[in-house]
């Protein structure tokens, strides 16, 4: 039986900062970087991770596949939220997917976005149901540092198995080298790097070729026939230098995001494998190498299912909801970069019940409300009595889960008295269109955004509130404006 | 049939503190600022007290828990003492205790005392706090202003008012409230502003500009209650008594179920009613002489004035503009200045509200006395937020009325 990839998805934050006002912030200290002004890079929400995103890359790739079949969930990620609480589990807690589940995260390795899908379909091969296979990254880089501006924030998402896939799995190999252009040790925030000359002639140039040429004469596959070669580095020129070195046709080296996005770290050749499968037609040969401590080479082929997959925004679409963010300082406040003066009201204590959460997880984590079986009231959140005034009968709730549900503004207000670390805090009262309303956060209101009564809106998950103190962090669903490409449940 | 509190206790002695940033007393210096005042008007000894209540309601600011504040302030000789809160309401919660104490038999003279020092945060505005450890996973980062702000926004979609509008009739509601207060020597704020200078400050939460939010402040008010018949035997004449005290808390409703649209108060709609019916009031707009109402918000002034039915509904706009309201017009609303100026120290306020209903109605009012004494006053308080909230409603007046 064929393995591959079932569904894609893709999420990149709709913020991009613009890579010159960076330059124009540190280009006295280092006019080296003004070479890097250019273009612009995704920079992710204050309520951002590498959890959340994920999150929605994982959303945009279920579109309408059965939750239900899924086995198992990976994620991969350097910046995990948590370093001892398993990162996919929250993922799977989000998507409201059984418990009756494998989860498990891959890390510390640029490599890890590329492992991750090769590990989930060697055991899709073996016949599980289909595994949700999730990357996202968002690397915390020092002020003024190249990685600064070519990093991006964003997630890739696939749905792997065996059956109806859009790309089948031709074959795949690894090289595992211990070569250290670059690492994070043990507490350490930022990663420490050598030099680039080095990197790209003896790691790039030298170990992704093995790599590719040991898979292409395993497989059998001719150079010349890959049709989009994707390689996530983001120094330039090198990708199309391996196409030459290679035998790859010019034409195949896809474009690195390097303009719009940036390099979104191990998830990146993940997002470029995405992005190539949705401007992929059937018969295509997509080639994918990552580099980090050696390189994975993979390489699909695009098959007929790829017409019949569901409408989805994925990297392109997330690519067009954007917004021109030339506030550099908004990056260095919501990446702890600068020592800003918050208040006395962001001093409140944003402690977590850990069996307040646990009890209340499906509320917080799935947006798990209820409904009335006896008159059908949809609420929020589910409580043992029903809410209609005329019903209120008890124990008669059953789960009925909001978060996938489009709502309508009612009311709204920008509050620049609450503390919030991007303000005014938006919020408002949102009305479901099945039933059911909260008072909810806003989240990616851009300057560009028009609030208004009855305006459409979708929940995003979201970080509800750090606690700096304990290290924790918790997550609720917010809701953002929709677009037209946003269809209810 | 429950008969009502009407005319069933009389107010014998009020005393309200100066009301403002008294960054140099604590809460029982205050307490017993207004309990003195109260104790001098009623004309009778601290043994005479029964019972008390004390309304506070963001107590981890400043007495802490329970009533042993109450009763260690003032000294209180071992007689029982509660503490109450219920947002806003908290001290007419306090007062509604010691009035249904008098009126059960229970005791024969009463004390309710509310109290709030919220100028030890270190910045303007309400203390920002938790909300309850599940409350905290979902709810939405809201202050006070953010949510009623949102009274505006759905008020303005139902009614077709443009932001224009609303945002002038509310300026109006603001420079009323100032020039009332700027009349009354226990008020925070004193100053007089123009409806220019309220549409020109800077935003809070949209679209409630600065002018729009109340004075957050430091204060006490105090109310002694005895039956009509002690009262009388004290040597009280001309009585103000109860006519009607009412309390209406959500139910999850307007939070949760899609039958409200978020430009009214559901609860201040069903205490008015209750309210009415059991002061035997039939056409409020006519009958009512005086209201203090929850001004929290020039928006929730403008709101509640329907909901009180005293506007018809879409109409206040048109009535506060017109002058309805003011200090002498057909109906003065906050003619003490107000939340808005008088200040809200929470736990005062409702008691606050009571205060200036007995000094106009004995004629005590000052320089902002009303040239034909009121006769019947409401006072409302509103805690919480609109789409959750406790709504407070007594009325009171002269005995007989």
């Amino acid at each position: 039986m064929e393995v591959g990839i079932l569904a894609y998805g893709g999420y990149i934050p709709q913020s991009r900062l613009q890579r010159s006002e960076i330059a124009k912030a540190h280009s006295w200290f280092n006019p080296g970087l003004n070479g890097l002004a250019k273009g612009e890079r995704a920079m992710a929400n204050w309520d951002e991770d590498s959890v959340t995103m994920a999150v929605e890359a994982a959303r945009d790739c279920l579109a309408d596949s059965d939750r239900g079949d899924v086995s198992a969930v990976y994620m991969a990620s350097t910046s995990f939220p948590f370093m001892d609480r398993q990162n996919a589990g929250i993922v799977a807690d989000a998507l409201n997917l059984s418990s009756s589940l494998q989860t498990l995260d891959f890390a510390s390795s640029q490599r890890a976005g590329s492992a991750g899908l090769s590990t989930a379909l060697q055991v899709a091969k073996g016949g599980s149901g289909p595994i949700l296979f999730t990357t996202a990254e968002k690397r915390q880089t020092k002020a003024a540092s190249p990685l600064e501006f070519t990093s991006g924030d964003g997630a890739a998402a696939f749905l792997v198995g065996q059956g109806k896939v859009i790309a089948r799995l031709i074959g795949s190999h690894t090289e595992a080298v211990d070569f250290v252009d670059h690492f994070r040790g043990e507490g350490e925030a930022y990663d420490y790097n050598w030099e680039e000359r080095w990197i790209r002639d003896e790691g790039y140039l030298k170990i992704v070729p093995s790599a590719i040429s040991a898979l292409l004469s395993e497989t059998g596959v001719k150079a010349e026939d890959i049709t989009t070669f994707c390689f996530p580095v983001a120094a330039r020129g090198v990708a199309a230098m391996l196409a030459k070195k290679l035998g790859l046709p010019e034409s195949a080296v896809a474009d690195n995001l390097q303009a719009t996005c940036g390099e979104t770290g191990t998830a990146h050749s993940m997002v470029m494998l995405a992005h190539a499968i949705e401007n992929s037609k059937p018969g295509d040969k997509i080639l994918v190498a990552s580099f980090g401590q050696g390189s994975d080479a993979l390489l699909f082929e695009v098959t007929e299912e790829i017409n019949s997959l569901s409408p989805r925004k994925g990297v392109s679409g997330h690519l067009a909801r954007r917004y021109a963010e030339t506030n550099y300082g908004k990056f260095l406040a919501f990446h702890n970069l600068i020592n800003l003066e918050r208040g006395i009201r962001a001093e409140t204590d944003k402690k977590t019940g850990l069996t307040t959460l646990y009890r209340n997880k499906g509320m917080t984590q799935a947006m798990i409300g209820g409904q009335c079986s006896q008159c059908g009231t949809a609420q929020f959140p589910k409580s043992n009595m029903c809410v209609n005034e005329n019903c209120g009968a008890i124990g008669t709730q059953e789960d009925y889960p909001f978060a996938e549900r489009l709502s309508k503004v009612n009311s709204f207000t920008a509050d620049r008295l609450t503390y919030s670390p991007d303000p005014p805090a938006y919020y408002g009262m949102i009305q479901f269109e099945e039933g059911g309303r909260l008072m909810s956060d806003f989240t990616d209101i851009s300057p560009e955004t028009d609030i208004q009564v009855g305006m459409p809106m979708r929940m995003m998950f979201r970080i509800k509130d750090y606690d700096d103190k304990r290290g924790f962090r918790r997550y609720f669903w917010k809701a953002a404006p929709a677009d037209a490409s946003n269809k209810g449940e | 049939m429950a008969s009502g509190i009407k005319d069933k206790v009389a107010i014998i002695g009020m005393g309200c503190s100066k009301f403002g940033e008294r960054w140099n007393n604590n809460a029982e210096d205050l307490m017993i600022e207004a309990y003195v005042e109260a104790l001098e008007d009623a004309g009778i000894e601290k043994s005479q007290i029964e019972a008390a209540w004390l309304g506070t309601a963001i107590e981890e600011e400043h007495v802490g828990k329970s009533a042993v504040p109450l009763s260690m302030a003032l000294r209180l000789p071992n007689i029982p003492v509660t503490r109450v809160e219920n947002y806003c309401a908290s001290g007419s919660e306090a007062f509604r205790g010691a009035v249904y104490a008098v009126a059960s038999g229970a005791c024969d003279i009463a004390l309710a005392l509310g109290v709030e020092k919220l100028k030890d945060t270190g910045y303007g505005g309400l203390p920002q706090r938790n909300r309850g450890s599940v409350n905290d996973l979902f709810w939405a980062n809201a202050s006070a202003p953010g949510s009623f702000a949102q009274l505006a926004s759905a008020y303005s979609a139902k009614h077709g008012v443009s932001k224009e509008d609303m945002k002038r009739a509310m300026a109006h509601i603001s420079v009323k409230s100032h020039d009332n207060g700027s009349k009354n020597p226990k008020a925070h704020l004193r100053n007089k502003i123009n409806e220019e200078k309220v549409m020109n400050a800077p935003m809070i939460a949209e679209p409630l500009g600065l002018f729009d939010c109340c004075g957050v402040s430091d204060g006490s008010a105090c109310a002694i209650v005895t039956t009509p018949e002690i009262a009388k035997s004290l040597g009280k004449k001309d009585l103000i008594t109860v006519k009607a005290l009412q309390l209406s808390a959500s139910n999850g409703t307007e939070a949760q179920h899609n039958s409200w649209d978020g430009s009214y108060f559901v609860t201040t709609r069903a205490a008015a009613n209750r309210a009415y019916k059991e002061a035997g009031i039939t056409k409020p707009r006519d009958q009512v002489s005086m209201f203090e109402v929850h001004d929290c918000f020039s928006i929730t002034e403008l709101v509640t004035m329907e909901d009180l039915f005293i506007s018809e509904e879409g109409d206040a706009v048109n009535d506060v503009m017109n002058g309805f309201y003011d200090a002498d017009g057909k109906v003065p609303c906050q003619i003490d200045g107000g939340l808005k100026c008088f200040g809200h120290p929470i736990g005062a306020s409702g008691l606050r509200m009571i205060y200036e209903m007995y000094l106009q109605m004995q004629g005590r009012a000052g320089e902002r006395q009303r040239k034909e004494e009121p006769v019947v006053g409401m006072t409302h308080n509103l805690g919480g937020f609109p789409h959750q909230n406790v709504c407070s409603i007594t009325i009171v007046g002269k005995e007989g009325a």
